[in-house]
């Protein structure tokens, strides 16, 4: 974990209100592990105040370059939306633990389910797995076509299904539907995605190896203020930290 | 003697510089980053008889120039803390204030007394002023009487000076922090958070799941130096200030207001190395500004003359 002033070397629109950006800088020698997350200063003022986090979606170390791919929300990634090229960005990490690769072995498969905005993060999951020689089926739900990214680079790592909640290209439907319409078998599963996705991965697969990466508003990013915290299981005080704990959680770690 | 060195009842520090509780947990995290022996002081996060889970998440919410937060005192409680965060920091050469909470005054008493032995706490920070409990916390802070007894039932048992956190909830602070000192507090530290609400466009909805929340940052500064510039003429005890600093000038309005050491928080989680910034910043500042020591800036606003509030030099 450092703090950094990385440049700015690539940023561009890849569909409506999704950017992908590319950062160089020494900082991407420390970082490894996919589903690990920076978190971006977006204003050079006190307004927006707080850092944002983002995914790491692609780690580059030869070139020393890392890839983030962000949805243009709010005030803070509208802001970020307007760095240019050569620019700088103040970007701390990498934060958290990632998708643990030991779950699986060479020969067997990995199912890698996406929502949204959740799709990054398995990107760089997906290249780590194949690398290791693992069978690698991705599956990835968007609201409509026109926000659908990455189709291209999933598909050269592996099967790849996607699905629309409004039905306007590949499945119509949820990543669920999917996965139980084709009856995919796996030995890991891993996700990232939005939380009623997330829960119904869980309800689906009680007995199976199944990894979750989750979202929560942040302060310090770093373990340090307790804004991000989630309960454990039939405890009362026991608790997680998204930022330090997490984002990534063995299904059942953690109440969704 | 450094130009930064400033003695304060229980605390000698190197640096009047240092992080405030709750924004900086028990240090663990920002060890990662930077030697903590650099601080002047550390503000731990509040600590609680039992261990607390807090509130319902989402816990923080942005504003212009701040933040929201309602965390609700989470921490592991009074035994983890002296066994397992206070005994790991005492390996660096940095007094503790140990920041303290509870719903009943024989809880602030029984954290008091066992937490004040700790070899390394220096003093205590009553938090009366936490707007996020629904028991407790608020309540001691607005009812000049209550903070009053409350102060004086922890003087007789803690083994180390007593500092009170003022909240800024409140319509009299001046008439708060008078009864405070009555009462026999070695100092004041404020301000806490001011209360506030955001609530979601899409959905109607208060962001924050406790709906309201307490107000952090640059954008509660003014407030600070206000309430600290009156309360600083009103007592002869010293004052910690906190509110929106995140710059060595910041501090420096503080000092100038009336503060003789002053803490920050919400600006660590913009940049995590603040802290050392600022403390490597006021030489810089207090050269440019003629300064030979950081005590001739003290309550500079209303004393034209030099510092007549502990400075301790
Ligand atoms: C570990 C992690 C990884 C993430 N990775 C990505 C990614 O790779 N790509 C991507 O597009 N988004 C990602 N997000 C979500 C992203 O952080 C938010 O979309 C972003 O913070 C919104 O900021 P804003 O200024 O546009 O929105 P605003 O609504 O103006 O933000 C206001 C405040 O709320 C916080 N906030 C709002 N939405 C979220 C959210 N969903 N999660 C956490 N905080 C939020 C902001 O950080 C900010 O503090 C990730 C979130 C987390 C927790
Ligand atoms: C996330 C967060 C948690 C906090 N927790 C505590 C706490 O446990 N005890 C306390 O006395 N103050 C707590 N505070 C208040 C701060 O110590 C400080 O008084 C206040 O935030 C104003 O300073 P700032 O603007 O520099 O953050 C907290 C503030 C924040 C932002
Ligand atoms: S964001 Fe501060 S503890 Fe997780």
């Amino acid at each position: 974990m450092k703090v950094e002033k990385m440049t700015i070397v690539y940023h561009e629109p890849i569909a409506r209100n999704i950017y992908q950006l590319i950062l160089g800088g020494t900082l991407v020698q420390e970082m490894n592990e996919a589903g690990q997350f920076v978190h971006v200063k977006v204003g050079e003022r006190t307004d927006p105040l707080l850092r944002r986090p983002l995914s790491l979606c692609d780690i580059n170390k030869e070139a020393s370059e890392c890839t983030i791919i962000y949805r243009k929300e709010g005030a803070g990634t509208a802001l970020l939306s307007e760095k240019k090229k050569g620019e700088v960005i103040d970007v701390l990490g990498p934060l958290g633990n990632g998708f643990p690769l030991e779950a699986v072995q060479a020969g067997q498969r990995a199912l890698l389910v996406g929502g949204g905005i959740g799709v990054p993060p398995l990107y760089e999951l997906a290249k780590q797995l194949v690398k290791k020689g693992v069978t690698v089926t991705s599956i990835l739900g968007f609201q409509t076509q026109d926000v659908i990214f990455y189709e291209r680079e999933f598909a050269s790592l592996g099967e790849i299904y996607i699905a629309t909640a409004d039905g306007s290209y590949g499945t119509k439907g949820f990543v669920t539907d999917v996965i139980g319409g084709r009856g995919l078998s796996f030995d890991v599963l891993y996700a990232c995605g939005p939380k009623p996705m997330l829960k119904a991965l869980e309800q689906k697969f009680p007995d199976k190896e199944v990894y979750l990466s989750l979202e929560e508003r942040m302060g310090c990013g770093i373990g340090a203020c307790f804004a991000c915290v989630c309960r454990v299981p039939n405890n009362e005080t026991a608790y997680k930290k998204v930022c330090s704990d997490g984002p990534v959680f063995k299904v059942g770690e953690v109440v969704l | 003697m450094s130009r930064l060195a400033v003695e304060l009842p229980g605390l000698s520090l190197k640096n009047p510089v240092m992080p405030a509780s709750g924004c900086f947990g028990f240090g663990r995290e920002y060890a990662k980053l930077y030697d903590l022996s650099q601080l002047g002081a550390i503000m731990i996060k509040a600590t609680t008889r039992e261990p607390r889970f807090g509130n319902p998440t989402p816990r923080v919410a942005e504003t212009p120039s701040g933040m929201l937060n309602a965390i609700g005192l989470q921490n592991p409680g009074l035994e983890k803390v002296i066994e397992e965060e206070l005994s790991w920091l005492a390996q660096y050469d940095v007094p503790i204030i140990a920041n303290i909470a509870g719903s009943t005054m024989e809880d602030y008493v029984e954290v008091a007394k066992r937490i004040s032995q700790a070899p390394n706490v220096h003093a205590l920070e009553l938090n009366i002023s936490c707007p996020n409990v629904k028991k407790g916390g608020i309540a001691f802070g607005t009812v000049p009487e209550v903070a009053a007894e409350l102060t004086r039932l922890v003087k007789q048992v803690s083994a180390v000076p007593v500092y009170v956190k003022l909240s800024p909830n409140v319509t009299n602070i001046v008439e708060m922090a008078k009864a405070i000192e009555a009462a026999g507090a070695d100092g004041l530290t404020m301000i806490n958070t001011l209360l506030g609400m955001r609530i979601d466009i899409k959905t109607a909805e208060p962001i924050l799941a406790n709906r309201t929340g307490g107000l952090s940052g640059p954008a509660i500064k003014p407030i600070a130096i206000r309430m600290i510039y009156e309360v600083s003429q009103a007592v002869s005890i010293p004052i910690i200030g906190m509110g929106g600093i995140a710059t060595a000038e910041d501090a420096l309005e503080f000092f100038y207001a009336g503060a003789s050491a002053v803490a920050i928080g919400t600006a660590n989680f913009v940049d995590p190395f603040v802290c050392p910034t600022i403390v490597a910043e006021l030489p810089v500042l207090l050269d440019e500004l003629g300064f030979d020591h950081i005590s001739q800036c003290i309550g500079r606003s209303w004393n034209k003359g030099g510092p007549t509030v502990y400075c301790g030099t």
